[in-house]
């Protein structure tokens, strides 16, 4: 029994250990049916925990309408809809197969995925390519431009992709992070500089192995044109490093955030596969011109593993101009939401630093003690779906995680731990 | 009929988040019916036009170009919002220069923040302070748990880890501390010196401190321990371990003990332990008449007496001018504020074999009744008084209806009070006291009392001092020594 919180200590430990040892490199795109073998015609993973279509939220509803057509398993999106509800497409979390998804997450098989390999721990995870901004999937958007879209990215954007990463032996993205975090990025609601440097590795290239000169010229301009490119090469990454830091018996620490919509989910390092739930908060943020906070849907996507591994809104410290979307306190104080992360998490990531906190490192490996303990809830960085299918995004916030699921972990755990 | 206005600025970039945050100030303003900043990207374009916001000019924007694209009622509130977005983006912006808010919410997060701190203060409601203390404990710092409402088996525990880990537990409903010459919660600004002092009461430890200080010495530490360490329960744990380490301390030369009696069982083991030491002690059980004690130890009876065995020195007493005869024969109320000042003033009545009774009796006195009208010694800050509201320490209005019911009432013939100063207290105690004062009656009771403070307090001794003597007080040196008068004032 007394030596219970020296085990979790140790275990802890261990957990931490594995997060900051990896090497995550993104090294591939992949068509969906290659990369997860257990990706099965008809299925559709989704973000966030487990959940049955009568209870999904209007854009997961609208996305889901959406991939079936553009997978051809139904001709309108009437179909589509009416095919989910009568039980004929099966529903899984990306985050069962190793996988994450943006806001609604969807992936299917004949979609590109990114590849980042954690060369330490020889895993790798798995995210659909970012879309781009206005009318996109991840935000519920079906309609023809929004398919057509897929099936470019799937047709050109994504081979070109993958022979340009494989000619160049992949990329490490430790040292991009550091560096994006040193140019206002905190890889969730900001990826402009990783974007900028990832293009910039990538295209001479894109440029050897692509040989038509407009697709080559479409992708580069695709690419240049998406801030938020590398958001989804930054969730591959954060699920690539959770990944060896789940399973360590005795850990009390989260490696697995996400929402889908409806509910946020929660899995702990030492409670195996065990999804932890709560109904999802509403972000609170700002709205594009035309919409407010009654257009918003409440919180989605797998995207907060970024935060799970000190990046986002654990990260603010680096991108003091995202606190603007807090509607609280100037932009100067960004730092304060790094530190109070802090009290969370039981340690910071020195190769992830922060110029202006005086380098400290990341606050990284979130104690679910912690926060049930403090009542601080991790605070994310994220977007602002509209609420009805196929609009698309209409803000951009931050929300917290419900400190329900925490309770309900830390109970979880206690009950793993073998104290009642 | 609706207006669309657009502007274009060629060429100025702004953030996106910036750009967000102004919009919806410009949306606000008056007859605007949507407004929206932004950089003119297709994308940006797109979400402009839906949202009807956007025209010709605005169409025409470039990528690098800022639009300020409003929709208004009338042409003049579209003027008006663009002039003031216009404004707001020219304007010098004002930026936060201690921006910095954050505070720890955790004791963790405190430590990491101050690495060199070794002792956590906790004042919490009692439910959380064990809990919070023993996180304090783990992470290696000593404890003074300023909280009230612990139970007693928590607080043994408390104490039995601290000792296994070499730490000191203070309290819990420790009120007082001076450590290393830093006043913790209520305490007073007195000068280092080489006397330490392990007291069970809050009170008890300010008067002794600061009539030290004004014999001219000083303190080294001053330890609290809380009202319930030498109960049999908890067996003097925080007490033996304060006198190791007073002990142990070079800048300490002799130790002064403040508590009410021990339990019989716990006096033996701190007697045992003061004549184990090589230091000198003095040692303060206020209320006990008979007290072993082996080695290098004297016995103090009054608050005072402790400062001046521990000192050395006697302190001055001015003769002070009674107003003879107008109190003879009639009762004293003491009215205190200081728990364990109104203990002593039972201690002189007891010695003196004058009979008086006490909301918190010491042994030998007994327990008011409501109806008692002889000598009566109210100790203010018993639960009785403090229940859902502060101290009479933090808030010296407490002691305000029943200073009037005794300037009243013709039976009394001497109200005694006392004024404790210092961190933590009410900033102006004498200066509340005499504002009562004010109106009371030519021939009404006289009005006895001592200051407990230093000049370096935050409520300044003399300054205090002073008011209460404009006020008509009869202002002694000491507790023990406004007591001394308050009796010679009723008896002779």
């Amino acid at each position: 029994m007394s030596d219970i919180p020296a085990r979790i200590e140790a275990a802890n430990a261990e957990t931490l250990r594995r997060m900051l040892a990896a090497d995550p490199v993104l090294v591939d795109v992949v068509p969906a049916h290659v990369a997860l073998p257990r990706l099965a015609d008809r299925m559709i993973l989704h973000s966030g925990p487990p959940i049955a279509w009568e209870r999904m939220c209007g854009p997961m509803r609208g996305a889901i309408a959406g991939v079936a057509v553009f997978e051809g398993w139904a001709k309108t999106l009437d179909e589509a809809e009416a095919m989910a509800a009568a039980g004929a497409f099966r529903f899984e979390p990306n985050h069962h197969h190793d996988c994450v998804g943006p806001m609604t997450g969807m992936t299917t098989v004949s979609q590109p995925l990114l590849v980042v390999e954690n060369r330490a721990f020889g895993v790798r995870a798995f995210c659909a390519i970012n879309e781009g901004l206005g009318k996109v999937m991840r935000f519920g958007g079906n309609d023809a431009e929004v398919l057509d879209r897929l099936r470019w990215i799937r047709d050109v954007l994504g081979p070109g992709l993958g022979a340009a990463l494989r000619d160049l032996g992949g990329v490490p993205l430790k040292p991009l992070i550091a560096r994006g975090l040193s140019m206002g990025d905190e890889m969730h609601q900001r990826n402009i500089a990783c974007s900028s440097l990832l293009l910039r590795l990538l295209a001479p290239a894109l440029a050897r192995k692509v040989s038509d000169r407009a697709a080559l010229a479409a992708i580069l301009d695709f690419i240049g044109r998406n801030d938020q490119f590398f958001l989804n090469v930054a969730m591959a990454m954060g699920k690539s490093i959770s990944m060896p830091a789940e399973g360590v018996e005795g850990s009390s620490i989260v490696t697995v955030m996400c929402r889908n919509g409806t509910d946020f989910g929660v899995r702990l390092s030492g409670v195996g596969e065990e999804w932890f739930v709560a109904p999802v908060e509403m972000p609170q943020g700002l709205y594009f011109p035309g919409y407010s906070a009654a257009d918003a849907n409440p919180d989605m996507g797998d995207s907060a593993i970024v935060e799970v591994v000190g990046l986002g809104g654990f990260a603010m410290g680096a991108a003091p101009a995202v606190v603007g979307f807090i509607g609280a306190g100037p932009a100067s104080r960004a730092a304060d939401f790094t530190r109070s992360m802090g009290e969370i998490t039981i340690g910071q990531n020195p190769e992830w630093t922060i110029p202006s906190m005086d380098y400290a490192g990341v606050p990284t490996g979130i104690d679910v003690r912690l926060v049930v303990d403090t009542g601080v809830q991790p605070m994310i960085n994220t977007g602002i779906a509209h609420r009805k299918p196929g609009v698309g995004q209409v803000g951009a916030g931050v929300v917290k995680a419900p400190l329900a699921c925490f309770e309900k972990a830390l109970v979880g755990f206690a009950k793993r731990m073998g104290v009642s | 009929m609706s207006v669309i206005v657009n502007q274009v600025r060629s060429g100025l970039y702004l953030d996106s988040v910036a750009l967000m945050r102004l919009s919806r100030e410009i949306a606000a303003l008056d007859g605007i019916e949507e407004a929206g900043l932004m950089m003119g990207t297709p994308a940006n374009k797109d979400i402009l036009r839906d949202a009807k916001t956007l025209d010709a000019t605005g169409e025409s924007a470039a990528a690098g170009d800022l639009v300020l694209a409003v929709r208004a009622a009338t042409r003049a509130a579209a003027d008006f919002a663009l002039a003031t977005a216009n404004t707001r983006l020219d304007q010098p912006k004002q930026s936060a220069v201690d921006a910095s808010t954050w505070r720890p919410r955790s004791l963790r997060a405190a430590v990491a923040s101050a690495p060199d701190a070794s002792l956590a203060l906790i004042s919490t409601p009692g439910d959380y302070a064990a809990s919070e203390a023993r996180k304090a404990l783990a992470l290696g710092l000593n404890v003074m748990i300023f909280s009230d409402n612990v139970p007693l088996d928590e607080e043994v525990a408390l104490k039995q880890e601290a000792r296994e880990k070499g730490l000191l537990v203070m309290g819990p409903d420790c009120g007082t501390a001076i450590i290393a010459g830093a006043p913790l919660a209520f305490a007073n600004k007195v000068p280092r010196g080489r006397i330490g002092i392990v007291g069970a009461s809050g009170t008890g430890i300010q008067e002794v401190s600061c009539l030290i200080a004004r014999l001219g010495d000083g303190v080294s530490h001053a330890i609290g321990v809380g009202g319930r360490d030498l109960k049999a329960e908890v067996g003097g744990l925080s007490t033996l371990q304060a006198i190791d380490l007073l002990d142990e301390d070079d800048d300490t030369d002799h130790i002064v003990l403040i508590s009410k009696p021990p339990a019989a069982s716990v006096v033996e083991k701190i007697a045992t332990r003061i004549g184990e030491s090589r230091k000198s002690f003095t040692v303060c059980f206020i209320g006990a008449t008979h007290v072993p004690l082996h080695g290098d130890a004297r016995l103090a009876t009054t608050l005072k007496s402790a400062a001046e065995l521990a000192t050395g020195k006697r302190l001055q007493t001015r003769a002070a001018s009674l107003a003879d005869g107008v109190a003879r024969g009639k009762s004293v109320r003491g009215l205190y504020s200081g728990g364990t000042l109104c203990a002593e003033a039972q201690v002189l009545f007891r010695d003196a074999g004058v009979a008086a009774c006490s909301n918190v009796p010491i042994p030998g006195v007994r327990r008011a009744t409501p109806q008692d009208h002889g000598h009566v010694l109210i100790d203010l800050g018993d639960d009785e008084f403090t229940r859902g509201r502060p101290h009479p320490m933090i808030e010296p209005s407490v002691r305000d209806q029943p200073l009037r019911e005794a300037l009243a009432d013709p039976s009394v013939g001497v109200i005694l009070i006392d004024i404790v100063l210092g961190f933590g207290g009410h900033i102006d105690p004498a200066g509340h006291l005499a504002a009562l004062l004010k109106d009371r009656v030519e021939k009404g009771p006289l009005v006895i009392g001592s200051v407990t403070g230093v000049e370096d307090d935050p409520q300044p001794l003399s300054a205090q001092t002073r008011k209460l003597e404009e006020a008509g007080v009869i202002v002694a040196p000491s507790n023990a020594d406004a007591v001394a008068l308050a009796l010679r004032a009723v008896t002779s």
